[in-house]
């Protein structure tokens, strides 16, 4: 499989990226060359194989579902380019 | 007094102990060693010299009450990717421009509370992501190691004084170090030239597909990574989830076994944390390997490998068979796919991480006329083009109509490479030896990688199937090759027997010895 400009143009999109005409030229050159690469995996018979879920068989941690953490507002934001009494500040998005 | 950053953990810590030295010299001739070497180097994005000296202070205070822990006054250096405290922690990234966490990551409290103290954060390519360093924000950090070349020098014959030194003329040779900077790997590369250049007494690091190995066998140096699950992830900016690992690297074999065991714990904030008493690393070094199995791979002999890598490890076989180990055979058949499934595993968890990079909770905001195009200038300024080229890779594959082709395919072939390293241990293998990596370091700005990514990824060939299995890894220094450039094996273990990596990399260093770099900065 490989990728043309607008496929490139498209995923860059769905990643939040902007990319100028420039930059989705080069990129369509370069992901078709690690596409290039991988495509290799289609050579191995994976029949009868599950897909891996977790690299060390263990069970999920689990605690009680009670409150251990919190009142830190002040510290979540503390590192925000803008915020306002503790909110998280944003260009408009509802008009 | 002789030069304190020449001592290694071990020796320092006795001579703490000893109270030959305090905390405050040590840290103080570290923090004097890195102010000259840095502007050459580039190992360091910000030194913490206030911090250190508080932290000696408080070290020297328990060193007098005989309270020391177990890297009591140790100055060390601090992978980027680490949630430091109020300090510097932007995983070498402009999208985390002025990020300075709330809190403290678990692996950098272990040491803390052990007593170590901090010099300052290091370089590494930009979120982990690199094979050569040069991927930073920051700038490219500078190996410590170059090539040489051997010059046959006419000797004069010179008289010095009456009854001085004579010299009868004739020739001999001397090596000259050649001009051109070498990377020092990545992605942990300012962790590795910190320690090899005497700018810390060991470092941490971490490894997704061969961050901490392939540097440390780059600049000479020891890195472990350990079993996925034995370091907490908690507090360290995530790359690649199911393949992030912490780790140190450090000057000798025994410095890691000390470091690895402050870094690991069982940590409730992380629900990979595997629930394990941390052993006693430094015990078993010394350890006789007599009868141990070493598996050695057919498929790690890859086309175009040079000869002098082929002729280590054939030095690594003949040490261990030496020390009494037992050299079998194996195949992992598997071994070649390892590296392409990586390359949409990594991006793919890669992409979904790096989501959080909005320009809303931190760091970089590139105002825009709404809140998506606010977004996308933001991501577009503030990554740089290997991480780019990685979310956008990653993106591709999760996409509707891809996810089976390439994702589940991937995730499948990882469940055979595990398959293939589960087999040979069954079979009574107690540890695998291979090169480290394909080649000794390589240039700054090298023509062909930057022409083709997938050129620089092939140097985590060896080392990505441990990631992909969740195994521990050690590479070792174990020689250097024609130019003088140091090059290592590599220890693959069974699932937390880091102990039996430990003790078979501590014969290949009694064998091989350890290494030191030219100054020339």
């Amino acid at each position: 499989m490989s990728v043309d400009l607008q496929t490139v143009k498209r995923v860059a999109r769905l990643a939040r990226i902007a990319v100028s005409e420039e930059d989705a030229k080069r990129m369509t050159g370069e992901l078709n060359a690690i596409l290039g690469f991988v495509e290799q995996l289609n050579e191995v018979d994976v029949s009868g194989v599950e897909p891996m879920t977790s690299v060390t068989p263990m069970e999920m941690k689990k605690r009680q579902d009670v409150v251990t953490d919190g009142g830190k507002a002040a510290d979540i934001v503390a590192n925000a380019p803008a915020t306002e009494e503790n909110f998280f500040l944003v260009p408009k998005v509802v008009e | 007094m002789s030069d304190l950053t020449q001592l290694t953990i071990s020796q320092a810590r006795a001579k703490l102990r000893g109270k030959e030295i305090t905390a405050t010299e040590i840290t103080e001739a570290y923090l004097s060693a890195i102010d000259r070497a840095n502007p050459a180097l580039n190992a360091y994005v910000a030194v913490t010299g206030d911090k250190a000296r508080d932290m000696a202070k408080a070290s020297d205070a328990r060193l007098v009450k005989g309270e020391g822990g177990a890297l009591e006054g140790i100055p060390l250096g601090i992978k980027d990717l680490f949630g430091t405290e109020g300090v510097h922690t932007q995983a070498c990234s402009h999208v985390l421009d002025g990020f300075k966490p709330r809190y403290e990551s678990t692996v950098t409290s272990n040491l803390w509370a052990d007593g170590a103290v901090m010099l300052g954060k290091l370089n590494m390519d930009e979120f982990a992501m690199g094979s050569s360093n040069e991927t930073s924000y920051y700038g490219p950090v500078i190996n410590p190691w170059r090539r040489s070349r051997l010059d046959t020098v006419v000797m004069p014959t010179t008289h010095q004084g009456d009854g001085g030194f004579v010299s009868a003329g004739g020739t001999r040779t001397a090596r000259s170090l050649d001009n051109a900077q070498l990377v020092p790997g990545g992605s942990s590369g300012g962790s590795a030239t910190a320690v090899s250049a005497f700018l810390c007494a060991g470092a941490t690091a971490t490894d997704t597909g061969g961050s901490i190995r392939q540097p440390a066998a780059f600049t000479g140096t020891v890195g472990i990574k350990p079993t996925y699950g034995r370091c907490s992830r908690w507090g360290i900016v995530a790359f690649a989830s199911s393949l992030d690992q912490a780790g140190p690297i450090a000057r000798d074999v025994r410095d890691a076994a000390i470091l690895l065991k402050s870094m690991a714990s069982v940590d409730p904030k992380d629900t990979t944390s595997v629930d394990r008493p941390v052993p006693d690393y430094e015990a078993v070094i010394g350890k006789p390997i007599k009868g141990m199995k070493v598996g050695i791979p057919r498929e790690y002999r890859v086309d175009g490998m040079p000869e002098e890598i082929e002729a280590l490890w054939q030095k690594g076989i003949a040490w261990l068979k030496d020390a009494g180990a037992e050299i079998v055979d194996i195949s992992l058949p598997h071994t070649k796919y390892a590296l392409p499934a990586y390359y949409i595993v990594a991006p793919a968890e890669a992409s979904s991480n790096l989501a959080r990079y909005d320009g809303v909770r931190y760091g970089l905001r590139v105002p825009g006329k709404d809140i998506v195009d606010m977004y996308e200038k933001t991501r577009a300024a503030g990554f740089g083009r290997e991480v780019k080229r990685r979310i956008m890779i990653g993106t591709y594959v999760l996409s509707a109509g891809y996810y089976d082709a390439y994702y589940l395919q991937a995730q499948k072939v990882r469940n055979l490479i595990k398959r293939d390293f589960e087999t040979v241990f069954a079979a009574g293998v107690d540890v695998i030896l291979t090169p480290a990596t394909p080649s000794a370091a390589f240039g700054i700005a090298d023509e062909d990688m930057a022409a083709d990514p997938v050129k620089m990824y092939l140097n985590d060939i060896f080392t990505v199937t441990v990631n992909m299995a969740g195994l521990p890894g050690i590479a070792v220094p174990a020689g250097l090759d024609a130019k003088g450039l140091p090059l290592g094996l590599q220890l693959i273990g069974r699932p937390f027997d880091e102990e039996t990596l430990f003790q078979t990399a501590a014969v290949i260093e009694q064998a091989a010895g350890t290494f030191q770099p030219e100054k020339w900065w």
